[in-house]
């Protein structure tokens, strides 16, 4: 890891949902172990986590949703970065996200997907892999 | 024995019969991570009196409950919450509930109808009827309520920035099954300080917004004595990872505000207090729970009759709902979620609560199966049936412990009030970012507290299975949800009257505009069916939106 420069990493809320909790909780986890992290907080567009994933020059960005909506707002962030030719952006996400859908969003492209049990230590770790 | 002696009496008892070197852990606290002592005694609630400070049910300052005969007139009310999909399919999965012995109704919103968003509004895309029922407009409450005689059955709404919208379309519903307003009981949450601390369910910012909360207050008085105007809530507060002190304090504070925000627009305090209700969440631990609901009555009783001069008994009265904590279940080992429920409505009712949520097994994975739903329900018949725990009032009281930590919880609130007070009030210090700060750090430690396994999580940091794989039946909401709500919608575009909507939409503009009540001109929208998206635009074009620093 040492040779490797500082990872920045951009949190963000896609769709209506306020429940932020996880979201902070993870945020404050990558930078506590290290990482700078942007925090975009809520009600965020796919347009607007796009732009503001280039903008801030970053490596990934981690998208939380607790209402079910992951399978609109997640491959929308995965494909737009796509057409913005920054697919070098990976895309990681958590929520309350069934065993099937999962698999559907890791086929479209999200590089991982975090649910409810989920230690912060194991998302720390993942992105430190990537 | 007095305090003196039984502190000096535990102290020689600590080192020469307890054995400190064989203790399990090596530290003892609550889930609030508040420190918990081996034995508590009368040292430990030296002052408490009984008369001043617990008295009888029914009577000042109410901490062994609201009312004289408590669970030995009726029980609480088992109000299970739920909705998802279409109107239709909620308005069935109602008819289930209360067939099965539910006896009032709670309304679960999707997201756009939280938000005061239209079904085919670009912010809605797949969020459509997906963690709750999609509304957007009368005709949609309409058929949610079909065949459900809104003068007989009691309904609560879970809506907070367009609650006066929701609140309307209800009414003109019961208004076209022929139930007058004043027949009509029911609660919405309406609660949008714990939205901009907690929950981020916000539209308007917090100044316009108490002003439409005291127009409800007052056209409610007025119009729809049975409707509970504000469920100050503080579940929200606590799934956002606040501790129980900081629940109980923070909801306080917003309770306070929101009686204090009525006596600045002229109101009488006796005039609507009585119409305020609280919604606490019931976390893992035990006794602390119990402890702060106890805490709470007292309190509340004591600020409304010092603090506000209330006269009227009914507004010294902290009457509350509970729902178990959807955040201490756990998505591995999912069935573990029916154990602790079980205990955490059980906390609820010895904490006397006059209603009552128990979360289904499944919550933490998607939203309830009617299997799960059911047996949610059954967990509370058998507290109710079974137990025989209400058959007598109170029965925690006297205990040492118990009364301990009322104390404590009480203190501690007190405390938080001051604090709050320094930054300049609640609506400062929600500015400020206070409450968000507070809850976030305490939601942090718990997390990590977790994760070094100081706190133990059965069947996810101990006593886990390698690999498992989770066999309960999962509900799906179908993605045609989403099709047919817009398509429903557009049809109520086009079939209505537009004069009606014209005439309609330019007097709620004036309202706004002005200071008349903004209630019966957002009626009036509701019987044109105007959406609610289409009646929030109006409010945000003169109120302006609402914008958060995102802290973490």
């Amino acid at each position: 890891m040492s040779d490797k420069k500082t990872q920045r990493v951009l949190v963000a809320k896609p769709g209506l949902d306020g429940h932020d909790r996880g979201a902070k909780v993870v945020a404050r986890a990558l930078r506590d172990a290290g990482m700078e992290v942007i925090y975009l907080g809520l009600h965020q567009t796919p347009e607007q986590i796009v732009q503001a994933a280039i903008d801030e020059d970053v490596d990934v960005v981690g998208l939380s949703i607790l209402s079910g909506a992951h399978m609109t707002a997640f491959p929308k962030v995965v494909e737009m970065l796509r057409e913005r030719g920054a697919s070098d952006i990976k895309v990681i996400g958590g929520g309350i996200i069934p065993e099937e859908d999962v698999a559907e969003l890791e086929s479209k492209g999200v590089a991982k997907l975090f649910t409810p049990g989920t230690t912060t230590s194991e998302i720390v770790d993942f992105v430190r892999s990537l | 024995m007095d305090k003196e002696k039984f502190d000096s009496e535990r102290s020689r008892w600590l080192e020469e019969s307890y054995p400190e070197s064989e203790e399990r852990d090596d530290k003892f606290v609550t889930v609030s991570s508040e420190p918990v002592g081996p034995l508590y005694g009368p040292g430990d609630i030296e002052g408490l009196d009984y008369e001043r400070d617990l008295g009888f049910p029914g009577e000042f300052p109410y901490t062994r409950g609201v009312r004289p005969n408590m669970y030995r007139g009726r029980f609480w009310t088992m109000r299970q919450f739920a909705g998802f999909g279409t109107a239709a399919e909620t308005n069935a999965r109602y008819k289930f509930l209360l067939e099965h012995g539910q006896t009032g109704l709670s309304v679960a919103f999707d997201m756009p109808t939280i938000m005061g968003r239209d079904s085919d509004d670009p912010m809605s895309e797949g969020e459509v009827g997906r963690c709750g029922v999609a509304i957007d407009s009368a005709v949609d409450m309409q058929r949610l309520f079909d065949g459900i005689p809104l003068n007989k059955i009691t309904t609560s709404m879970t809506t907070n920035a367009p609650a006066s919208i929701l609140l309307a379309f209800y009414l003109v519903t019961g208004e076209r099954q022929g139930a007058g307003f004043d027949e009509m009981g029911g609660t919405i949450q309406n609660d949008i300080l714990k939205e901009y601390i907690a929950q981020k369910s916000w539209i308007f910012p917090p100044r316009p917004s108490l002003r439409i909360i005291t127009d409800i207050m007052r056209f409610c008085a007025a119009e729809v004595p049975r409707w509970n105007t504000i469920s100050i809530s503080g579940y929200h507060i606590r799934e956002a990872g606040s501790t129980a002190a900081q629940e109980l304090a923070f909801t306080l504070a917003d309770g306070i505000a929101y009686v204090q925000a009525g006596v600045e627009a002229g109101m009488d305090v006796d005039d609507f207090a009585p119409r305020l209700s609280f919604f606490f969440n019931s976390h893992i631990d035990f006794f602390e729970e119990i402890a702060k609901y106890r805490a709470a009555r007292r309190i509340w009783a004591r600020v409304m009759k010092e603090r506000f001069a209330a006269k009227n008994e009914e507004s010294l009265l902290l009457r509350f709902h509970t729902q178990t904590a959807g955040c201490s279940l756990t998505a591995p080992q999912p069935e573990n979620n029916i154990v602790r429920t079980a205990y955490e409505g059980l906390a609820a009712v010895l904490g006397g609560t006059q209603s009552l949520h128990t979360n289904s097994m499944d919550e933490v994975l998607a939203l309830p199966s009617e299997k799960a739903a059911e047996i949610a329900l059954r967990t509370q018949q058998v507290i109710a049936y079974e137990t025989g725990v209400p058959n007598t009032i109170d029965p925690l009281a006297g205990s040492y412990f118990v009364e301990y930590m009322t104390d404590r919880l009480e203190r501690e609130a007190l405390d938080y009030f001051d604090e709050i007070e320094a930054e300049g009030g609640v609506l400062e210090a929600i500015d400020k970012g206070y409450f968000q700060r507070r809850i976030a750090d305490a939601a942090y430690r718990y997390q990590m507290e977790i994760e070094r396994g100081e706190r133990v999580i059965v069947g996810v940091n101990r006593f886990a299975h390698e690999d498992e794989a989770i066999d309960i039946e999962l509900m799906k909401i179908d993605p045609s949800v989403e099709r047919d709500q817009v398509a429903s919608l557009g049809k109520v575009r086009t079939g209505r009257d537009s004069s009606k909507v014209e005439t309609a939409r330019a007097e709620l503009r004036r309202c706004a505009e002005g200071t008349d009540n903004l209630m019966p001109a957002i009626i009036e929208c509701s019987r044109a069916h105007m959406t609610q998206g289409e009646i929030v635009e109006v409010m945000k074009d003169v109120f302006g939106e609402y914008k958060e620093r995102p802290i973490y």
